[in-house]
């Protein structure tokens, strides 16, 4: 096999490819063995921490619920923030200077802005203008935030599917005299959410991951916050902090790994235009998409 | 009009939120650089290794990783990172949060932008004699960088917002103050236009020059 930075190795670069993993497991093993002992010093290896995760009611009492939360609060942001993303992503496209301008605005402001800011002072204008009680706040808060910055990630999402349609498209249902609504709604929109829907789902993964501040700064029973609870019962912040941490990781591996499986799959049917917006940033030619950067605040990770 | 500003130090916050975001920017780059050596090495097990890193930190929630630096690292490891008093430990634990989950992105631009360099060039490389460490770093490298300067922009901007999450251990940077401030003060609207005004102000001239040194200087192919 061959890569841009090596070729197939030889008698000699195996050998050095040899000692250099040999080098970098002995690294590898120290810094595991020092996490290890560490851990051990302190007593965090201790059976009694870790059992209560054998037993249904840490899972039951804490865990699960708290999956619950973050995914409930994630399902519903997500559902918000989708058509909210489809209307500013439209209304960027317009042809009228008067709706294109606040929208576009309003979208470059709102992504401009961290979520964490959205949060805060969105629970803070609940407890101020609004009668909503204050067990169900948090979540009113963090869907709040995570709608209004999701949405405008959405709408830029929208509008990149839309413009990588090829103009054909367009061109044709002008021909057959269909009006422009008529093309947007008829011939545009289904085929850019087709080409969007990788992106969507990553979007999720970032959802998921930014109910976290919710559990952090707002008193939001997610996973982990519902760590919190969980570790000032049994005493083992290592230990619920690790097992959060895989949830985590389960939860987003599996929503990337759709993504990209979706997306391959989009990429091979024939009956797509063959335009896919890929799922990871990274993934995309950086050298194709330097024109949408620049815009103020990109990425969202 | 503005006398809400009064008795606060909104600038010191902004300043904080600066000092975290440059910080971590330096550490991730190092750190992501290596990382992607690391990906793309002809040694297996280094790019095994750089593969768990980059889908175990990018899978985690960063503010995971921050409280965790705070209540695991610190409180129960004993972690200070050689700081004499809690508000230091306190910022240089957010930017080791900081750094070990942007890496992650870093690295991951910069493998997207090795795969630009073709592979014609890593083969003249070879061929005139350089190594896998020289031809990364003469030829390679300096290639990939220009092609994803846009990229990597985005993790900085997307880094200068994340830094908020920092006030979750109770850094005094920007959202931490607004907290306060929304908290103490009748003016929610006012005070919350004048925490994302500044985050406009610190991310949008970032990413429009970033933008435009992008286009400048990628490698016309």
């Amino acid at each position: 096999m061959s890569s841009v930075l090596y070729d197939a190795p030889g008698p000699r670069a195996r050998r050095r490819n040899v000692i250099l993993s040999v080098v970098f497991v002995a690294l590898l093993a120290l810094l595991l063995w020092w996490i290890w002992s560490t851990m051990n010093d302190k007593g965090q290896l201790k059976w009694a921490l870790w059992q209560p995760f054998t037993t249904s009611a840490a899972w039951t009492t804490y865990l699960l619920p708290g999956l619950g939360n973050t995914l409930k609060a994630a399902a519903l942001a997500m559902v918000i923030a989708l058509p909210l993303g489809a209307f500013f992503g439209i209304a960027r496209m317009s042809d009228h200077r008067w709706v294109r301008v606040p929208a576009g605005v309003v979208v470059e402001f709102f992504r401009a802005i961290p979520v964490l800011l959205l949060m805060l002072f969105a629970n803070e204008f609940y407890v101020r203008s609004t009668g909503i009680a204050s067990d169900v706040r948090p979540l009113y808060a963090v869907v709040t935030g995570l709608v209004l910055y999701n949405a405008s990630v959405l709408a830029e999402v929208v509008r990149a599917g839309i413009l990588a349609l090829p103009k054909g498209q367009t061109e044709a249902a002008y021909a057959i005299g269909l009006r422009k609504g008529q093309t947007m709604s008829g011939i545009l929109l289904p085929q850019a959410v087709t080409v969007m829907l990788p992106a969507i789902v990553s979007q999720l993964v970032v959802i998921v991951k930014d109910t976290a501040l919710g559990g952090a700064m707002l008193a939001f029973p997610e996973l982990l916050g519902s760590r919190s609870t969980l570790a000032a019962n049994y005493a083992n912040v290592i230990a619920s902090f690790i097992v959060v941490a895989v949830i985590f990781i389960l939860l987003n591996f599996a929503l990337t790994s759709f993504a990209s499986w979706l997306e391959r799959r989009l990429r091979r049917s024939k009956r797509s235009t063959g335009v896919v917006l890929a799922a990871d940033e990274e993934e995309v030619n950086p050298a194709q998409t330097g024109g949408t950067y620049g815009t103020g605040a990109g990425g969202s990770i | 009009m503005f006398d809400f500003l009064q008795g606060y130090d909104v600038l010191g916050a902004f300043w904080m939120t600066v000092k975290l975001t440059a910080l971590s920017a330096l550490g991730s780059l190092v750190w992501g650089t290596l990382l992607a050596a690391m990906r793309v090495s002809p040694v297996p097990l280094m790019r095994g290794f750089g593969t768990a890193y980059v889908n175990i930190f990018r899978n985690i929630p960063l503010t995971v990783l921050i409280v965790f630096t705070s209540l695991g690292l610190a409180d129960i490891f004993g972690m200070t990172m050689g700081a004499s008093d809690f508000k230091i430990q306190g910022f240089r634990l957010a930017v080791l949060g900081l750094v070990a989950y942007h890496a992650a992105f870093v690295c991951e631009a910069l493998r997207s932008g090795i795969n630009t360099v073709p592979v014609g060039q890593a083969e003249a490389a070879r061929a005139i004699g350089l190594n896998f460490s020289q031809s990364l770093r003469l030829v390679v490298l300096p290639q990939a960088y220009r092609a994803v300067i846009g990229p990597l922009a985005n993790v900085l901007i997307a880094l200068t917002k994340n830094t908020t999450v920092a006030a979750a251990i109770g850094v005094a940077e920007a959202s931490y103050l607004m907290k306060t401030m929304i908290e103490n003060e009748a003016q929610t609207l006012a005070i919350g236009a004048v925490f994302a005004l500044g985050f406009v102000v610190l991310t949008l001239p970032v990413g429009l020059f970033l933008g435009w040194l992008g286009k400048r200087l990628a490698v016309k192919r």
